[in-house]
């Protein structure tokens, strides 16, 4: 490599972005030591280069910035952070220096932060079921060890109480183990991180958790950087440590309006929204370093939240993630304003893994059934809901009104929970059966006949 | 040709290079650029400089760097081996790179796409001496059990052959029978290359007539697709695509299925990668992945080799088309093989069309979708591709470009509904959105079976529309202000959604439906519909033929009674009849 040149001048700047002219020798992807007229340092990278001319963006923004005076190096070698189990009980910027105060982490190992593309060859097929606790999420979007399930929100909604539960809450049924969690926030409010950081204080995982941060009051640029720091860190952990790792990404939503003032400070050619045409693929280059990888014994689970704009699901950013992702859970505004908690909703969440991680052997027999049973029941009563709102309640048939008892019910029992409380998964079912039973038994098609049999259990006063 | 031509880099942006100094170099030819001598290939020519799309991770990547190619178009390894291997897009085996690199894919890694030292057991077919062309078959491998592989002339090669390989093991370099062409002696191996974008030669096409059996009753019965057809499986996030086309690449009848994970989960081919070894044709009493090519080009890796994958996919197709196979093609998801044709056309500045995409797209759709068919191959036999093309529109919405475009040039066309899929009703293909144009091509077949199969389909499929018409009046008014009848259509078009359209693809028995057994069960709900009308008509109430045990029964049947055994349905068929005759009328 040539020695590294110090470029004085800028050719100019704009947004996040600065141009060096009159460049040698410069790679791709390279980063870059940007210093301003009174020394201090921010990074970058190289975006595009040509024989001439060399793009960067400035992940610390490049406010104070003067075409003159500042100072440029190209260091000749792609973004890295430096990685050890001592990061652990941490505090990171988005680039992974510390500002808890405490000094630099010493390692000599260092990772890119980009990462590298799991061979899909070496990846082991997700199956071992993680109890959250919350019924909405265990009995009917199961969540498994290596899944990246994100949460759906809106504006005002809890889906930090959410993620705080899981964490607090997440092991696996057989073994108990429990997750080391890495929290990375991007462009979120402090109030928001310092919530996640307090609730972990509190339920003692905080010394096992790495928290990366990059603000509301940060760059904006930092925070395209924050989550791939959080999840080099989780790989390292996982796939060379054998950790178990819970990484919870929060507001991907922002992080995917950083993307698009790049791309549109580079003159890109916008796709729907305003976004870039890569918002997919770059997405997905987050989104896809979750899984377990044969041989290893650590995995990475990711939750990332995400705010929908005016809590539309075809907005880009929920709708692109909800392709990427292995399935969603779903706030729902109307049972927000119900007083339920937690809101998720019964019909658009969905987890796609949950069919291999249930079942006998791994909860219990009629899991899947039941599962789906709730679906098809509780998509009926959201159609009878809707004819009621024209006809009235009083005319309809005695079936019909018997699932709206059903559909109350379901939302207010089982749906419903405290935020402290810790449901295991045979209570979950128990309440699910208990739901179902409130149906009369040939309504329950979905289920084998023994498990009706064995579970359904029609309240006795109704008999009498 | 082979001569090496040499250039460097003056520009990168993302995986888009510009070079000089390749002089004479070709469209698509492949160029291999930097130090790591990454794999790239020639996407446009202007005057002086070459713009190449890389397909790898080019970071660190310099103006001044080396650019080398031998003017060889991409292409892809054709031969025994293919079956259960899993490559990424340009055909890279993924399994070597595993044993080579680890978990990761680093840049860079060049390996054979076919396992160069194995020994395969040839079997010579003809003699020495005989006057062979294009497409002749000399010989065969038992490439797996399930598959018999098929030793060609290549395309555009014919003459005496001169020299054949007595019966036995060889590797695939090694030269297997020598022709006497025109223009020299042509040196035949058990393996060939053949450029990716360039369709594989056929004697002619022909009308398909035959249908692809899939085991789905909702795609068998009312929305069939003929073997080398095409058909587009548009959906929505959560709608259940890759779960359709794992069903179809499961159960569906053709001898080879190619599976294109383009774009998509990393997850969800390890799915197919542990399910498949697993999972047993119950046709032939074999695991699935004998018969089975894979190419993963997952989301998070190199965006160009995305854009080529399908090709690489359908080639592999091609070529056993050629052996006269039968062979289905998924491609999951063409929309990230558009959003890749974007990403690229949009980096070469090109001006963008409807939502970014370039003017050419849907050209590029067709001539995909074109590679499908049945044919007379070279060799005078049939053979086909069917493609099954999954599409992802962006919000769900069907208006966008890229269902648009594909919609033009499928003809089988199998809507998901969100509405279907939130109810965890699956297969979610909607009955009012879908629509198949090979009905009348195939109703003969099915003739065979049942003579009256297409009055019967078409009966059934009207009391779904007459319940999607009642559906928009009892949303004003109610069920009950309906006359009985109208109402026993609801109830009746209830029963054929559980009991026939939804299907659990993991239940033992409900999985695969055998054509015998899809006519069985909706000519007993057909039985219900009219014989239960006409009690309706005479006054019996709907609900008290709903109260019926047999009517609970028949949901059930789907699951409870195997292919083998189909007799016992028209016992409940009886026990139908029985029951409604026995129903009386409220006095």
């Amino acid at each position: 490599m040539p020695a590294e040149i110090e470029y004085t001048n800028l050719s100019g700047i704009s947004g996040p972005l600065i141009f060096v002219d009159g460049i040698n020798g410069v790679g791709y992807g390279d980063i870059v030591e940007i210093r301003d007229a009174s020394g201090v340092l921010r990074i970058g990278q190289t975006l595009e280069v040509d024989e001439q001319r060399a793009v960067v963006q400035v992940f610390e923004g490049t406010s104070g910035l003067s075409v003159q005076g500042t100072r440029v190096t190209f260091v000749g070698r792609a973004l890295e952070i430096p990685v050890d189990r001592e990061m652990l009980g941490r505090v990171f910027d988005g680039l992974g220096r510390p500002i808890d105060g405490a000094p630099q982490v010493i390692t000599d190992k260092m990772m890119n932060v980009n990462g590298l593309p799991i061979n899909p060859w070496s990846r082991e097929y997700p199956r071992d079921f993680i109890q959250t606790g919350i019924s909405a999420i265990d009995g009917m979007n199961t969540l498994i060890r290596g899944q990246k399930l994100p949460i759906f929100s809106g504006s005002g909604m809890p889906h930090n109480r959410i993620a705080a539960q899981i964490a607090r809450q997440a092991k696996i049924l057989s073994a108990g183990e429990e997750f080391t969690v890495i929290f990375a926030a991007m462009g979120v409010k402090f109030d928001v991180a310092r919530f996640f950081i307090d609730s972990l204080e509190e339920s003692g995982v905080l010394t096992h958790s790495a928290i990366f941060l990059s603000l509301a009051d940060s760059p904006s640029i930092e925070r395209l950087v924050t989550p791939r720091s959080a999840l080099t860190l989780a790989e390292y952990l996982a796939f060379e440590e054998n950790m178990h790792v819970l990484v919870i990404l929060t507001d991907m939503t922002n992080y995917c309006e950083a993307l698009r003032e790049l791309s549109s400070s580079r003159g890109e050619i916008p796709s729907r929204k305003g976004y870039p045409g890569y918002l997919y693929s770059d997405l997905a280059s987050v989104y896809e370093r979750a899984g377990r990888l044969k041989g290893g014994k650590g995995s990475i689970t990711q939750v990332p939240i995400l705010t929908m704009p005016s809590d539309d699901i075809s907005h880009p950013v929920p709708d692109l993630t909800g392709y990427i992702t292995e399935g969603q859970i779903v706030l729902e505004r109307d049972l927000f304003n119900k007083g339920i908690y937690p809101p998720i909703a019964g019909l658009p969440s969905l987890s796609r893994l949950m069919k291999d991680g249930i079942g006998e052997g791994r909860t219990r027999k009629d899991h899947g059934q039941v599962a789906a049973q709730l679906f098809a029941s509780y998509a009926k009563v959201k159609r009878i809901r809707a004819l009621a709102a024209i006809v009235g309640e009083e005319e309809l048939s005695g079936l019909d009104k018997i699932y709206l008892k059903f559909g109350t019910a379901f939302e207010e029992v089982y749906l419903s929970q405290a935020y402290e409380e810790n449901r295991s998964i045979e209570q979950t079912l128990d309440i699910g059966w208990r739901m179902l039973s409130l149906l009369p038994r040939d309504e329950l098609y979905r289920i084998a006949r023994e498990d009706i049999q064995r579970y359904y259990m029609p309240q006795k006063e109704e008999d009498k | 040709m082979d001569e090496l031509l040499t250039g460097s880099v003056i520009a990168v942006n993302g995986p888009i290079v510009k070079a000089v100094g390749l002089k004479g170099i070709g469209m698509f030819d492949i160029a291999e650029v930097g130090p790591d001598r990454l794999i790239g290939e020639v996407i446009r020519l202007a005057g002086e400089i070459t713009i190449i799309q890389v397909y790898e991770d080019n970071t660190g990547l310099k103006p001044g760097d080396e650019v080398i190619s031998y003017g060889r178009p991409l292409s892809v390894l054709l031969g025994p081996g293919l079956i259960a291997n899993i490559y990424d897009g340009i055909q890279r085996p993924l399994v070597g790179i595993s044993e080579v690199c680890g978990s990761y894919i680093r840049k860079g890694i060049k390996l054979s796409p076919l396992d160069t030292a194995k020994r395969w057991d040839f079997k010579p077919l003809v003699s020495s001496g005989t006057e062979v062309k294009e497409g002749s078959i000399v010989g065969e491998v038992q490439e797996s059990p399930l598959v018999l592989h098929r030793v060609l002339v290549p395309p555009g090669v014919s003459g005496r052959l001169t020299r054949i390989a007595d019966a036995g093991a060889y590797t695939i370099e090694e030269t297997i029978f020598v022709v006497d062409t025109a223009s020299g002696a042509f040196k035949g191996k058990l393996a060939v290359y053949w450029p990716v974008r360039k369709p594989r030669p056929n004697k002619n096409r022909k009308k398909p007539f035959v249908p692809l059996i899939t085991g789905q009753r909702v795609i068998d019965t009312f929305f069939p697709i003929a073997r080398g057809g095409t058909a587009a499986i548009p959906g929505g996030f959560g709608t259940g695509k890759t779960m359709t086309q794992h069903a179809l690449a499961k159960w569906c009848n053709a001898d080879i299925i190619v599976y294109i994970g383009c774009g998509e989960r990393g997850n969800e081919m390890t799915d197919v990668l542990t399910d498949f070894p697993k999972l047993i044709d119950e046709r032939n009493g074999r695991p699935l992945i004998e018969r089975t090519v894979m190419i993963a080009n997952t989301s998070n890796m190199p965006v160009p080799a995305r854009e080529v994958s399908i090709y690489t996919g359908v080639t592999i197709a091609e070529y056993y088309r050629d052996m006269g196979y039968s062979v289905a093609v998924m491609a999951d998801s063409t929309s990230r093989w558009a959003e890749a044709l974007r990403e690229l056309s949009s980096r070469l500045g090109d001006m963008p069309a409807e939502e970014g995409f370039p003017p050419y797209l849907g050209t590029r759709l067709a001539e995909f979708y074109e590679r499908a068919g049945l044919v007379e191959t070279l060799s005078g036999a049939d053979g086909d591709i069917t493609i099954v093309g999954a599409v992802s529109p962006p919000g769900g919405d069907f208006s966008e470009p890229v269902t648009q475009h594909t919609s033009r040039f499928v003809r089988c066309f199998w809507a998901l509904d969100k509405t279907l899929a939130d109810a965890r009703h699956y297969p979610s293909i909607s009955w009012i959105d879908s629509y198949t144009e090979y009905l009348i091509d195939i109703e003969d077949w099915w003739k065979n079976l049942d003579a009256e199969w297409l009055a019967t389909r078409n009966e059934v499929m009207n009391i779904l529309l007459e319940d999607h018409r009642l559906e928009q009046v009892v949303k004003l008014v109610g069920s009950d202000a309906l006359p009985p009848s109208e109402q026993y259509i609801l109830f009746c078009a209830e029963m054929i959604k559980n009991a026939f359209l939804q299907q659990n693809s993991f239940d033992p028995q409900d999985k695969f439906c055998s054509p015998e057994k899809q006519i069985k069960l909706l000519k007993s709900l057909l039985t219900l519909y009219k014989k239960g009308l006409e009690r309706v008509h005479a006054g019996v109430s709907v609900k008290d033929i709903a109260a019926l045990t047999v009517v609970s029964e028949i949901v059930r049947l789907k699951s409870e009674i195997p292919n083998q055994d189909l007799a016992k349905i028209d016992e409940y068929v009886l026990r139908l009849e029985q029951g409604l005759s026995a129903l009386k009328p409220p006095s």
